[in-house]
């Protein structure tokens, strides 16, 4: 597999082309290790960490559609580390510390872009609440700091800042360390890096059903034949209950579609991604210059990988009153991912009742960022035997045992978040 | 957009109402701690025909049941909760 390096660069553009797939796919083998089943972002950092921390290539990622072709593909790209609950912070401070470095460890620009993260706030509550928020992130050695009106409107000139109604903003919680990357690119680079490492990569492998025994994890029944295997990771965000269905698990998750749309390309005009805290409005602009919006989920459960036109309408008026530049853009594409929320909001990983079964769910709408240490974590976890501590918050048990992460303090409905 | 059939006011736009989760029954009060955690927490989260609870807050100001496909998004009739489906 080709290195690359400016060097390589410069030779691509001397000689001949010789560029090919910068991985060949591979057959599926009759018996692995471990067995992830879903070859998104988490899936394939599952399986990377796997080859590179711990030596254990015998892996096989097996993927329905096509890599990175589910929430990985249809997120908004945002990395972000602003959590209030203790296994948030943690977890999301790592993950956020893992994405600068990820580039030169894959060997594949994932091109992120640490331009920054500003969340508004609207009311005095608000802001009291975003102070306790910087506070306990700058104990966790987790950067994120108060910005006052005048310093908002130095950082986004563009921003129609200010106390008048309807949309008054009073301050903002700023973390410079925050940022965007490419979601198709973490998908490839991971993939590629454990291909490089012997993982087997499937695509078109969709799981049929699953052979259990004595409540132990025997097999994966594909639609390209039985892989025996005795630990298996389920990574595949919304469909996560369909595979728990296969093994009689029922999960805390509920499916919610998300919705994002972009608007046509501007002149660089907004630098960081900006969230307006009423329920959630957010927006970046890419590096193409378009600008990508993103809200609430949809109210009401489901796998429609699309949502309802009233929440594009509500969203574009809350924005627009901040983002006067948007209101003559034109929306270029709409779309839709299915998110697994769970009840408290947080995400459910871990082992399941069946032995041997992990599963990796749960992520809601945080999942693109939490990427590399959800992969970390899960590769540490599956190789020791025993749960990284970064994700012992989120398993299964804290619903039976009353130790929710409930960040949005909703209470026991995911259609609250 | 979704339409919904209001039993009392007919087909509505979904923008009358809004969303009221699952249609579920909640076990008595003194049911065990298991079966109110399973209650709470657990859900079958179908892909496929469900049935759900939506107010009719700009409307008629009433609680109704719908079936709904969650992934193609047909509704196939709506009743007051109580009713028979």
């Amino acid at each position: 597999m080709t290195h690359y390096s400016l060097l390589q660069l410069a030779a691509e553009a001397l000689l001949p082309s010789r560029r090919g797939p910068a991985f060949e796919q591979s057959e599926l083998k009759s018996r692995y290790d471990v067995v992830i089943v879903g070859g998104g972002g988490h899936g394939l950092a599952t399986a990377y960490y796997l080859a590179a921390q711990h030596g254990i290539t015998n892996v096989a990622v097996i993927e329905r559609g096509w890599l990175g072709g589910g929430n990985t593909g249809r997120n908004t790209t945002i990395i972000r580390a602003d959590y209030l609950m203790p296994g948030n912070v943690a977890f999301f401070g790592h993950a956020l510390g893992m994405w600068p470095t990820l580039s030169r460890e894959l060997n594949f620009n994932v091109m992120f872009s640490p331009r920054g993260y500003l969340d508004l706030a609207h009311s005095e509550g608000q802001l009291d609440h975003f102070k306790r928020r910087a506070n306990v992130l700058a104990l966790n050695g987790i950067g994120a700091r108060m910005a006052d009106l005048d310093e908002l409107r130095e950082l986004e000139p563009a921003l129609s800042i200010g106390l008048e109604p309807p949309i008054p903003v009073l301050g903002g919680l700023v973390q410079d360390t925050a940022g965007t990357a490419r979601h198709d690119a973490v998908a490839w680079g991971y993939a590629r890096g454990a291909r490089k490492l012997g993982v087997d990569i499937i695509q078109g492998c969709e799981v049929l059903g699953l052979e259990i025994e004595n409540n132990h994890l025997r097999a994966v029944k594909t639609n390209r034949g039985v892989v025996r295997t005795d630990t298996a990771v389920v990574s595949v965000a919304g469909n996560s209950s369909r595979v728990a269905d296969m093994a009689g698990v029922k999960l805390p998750i509920e499916t919610y579609p998300v919705q994002a749309f972009v608007s046509e390309p501007l002149k660089p005009i907004l630098h960081r991604v900006t969230n307006l805290n009423l329920g959630y409005a957010y927006a970046g602009q890419t590096d193409k210059g378009e600008i990508v919006m993103g809200g609430n989920a949809e109210p009401m459960a489901g796998y429609a990988q699309r949502g309802s036109p009233l929440r594009i309408a509500e969203l574009t008026a809350k924005l627009v009153h901040i983002m006067p530049f948007l209101s003559r853009a034109r929306l270029m594409r709409v779309w839709g991912g299915i998110a697994d929320i769970a009840t408290d909001g947080s995400a459910v990983v871990g082992p399941s009742p069946v032995a041997g079964l992990h599963f990796n769910a749960g992520w809601g709408y945080s999942g693109f960022k939490a990427t590399p240490a959800a992969g970390w974590c899960m590769a540490h976890s599956l190789a020791s035997g025993k749960t990284h501590p970064l994700i012992e918050p989120f398993g299964f048990e804290r619903f039976s045992s009353g130790a929710f992460l409930d960040e949005g303090g909703a209470g026991p409905y995911p259609w609250l978040h | 957009m979704l339409i919904i059939p209001c039993p009392w006011c007919g087909e509505r736009d979904e923008s009358e109402f809004s969303y009221g989760g699952r249609a579920k029954l909640l076990p008595p009060l003194d049911a065990s701690a298991d079966a109110w955690q399973a209650a709470l927490h657990v859900h079958e989260n179908p892909d496929g025909w469900h049935e759900e609870l939506w107010f009719h807050g700009f409307g008629c100001n009433q609680w109704l049941v719908i079936r709904r496909h969650t992934r193609t998004q047909e509704i196939a009739g709506g009743r007051a909760p109580g009713e028979a489906s």
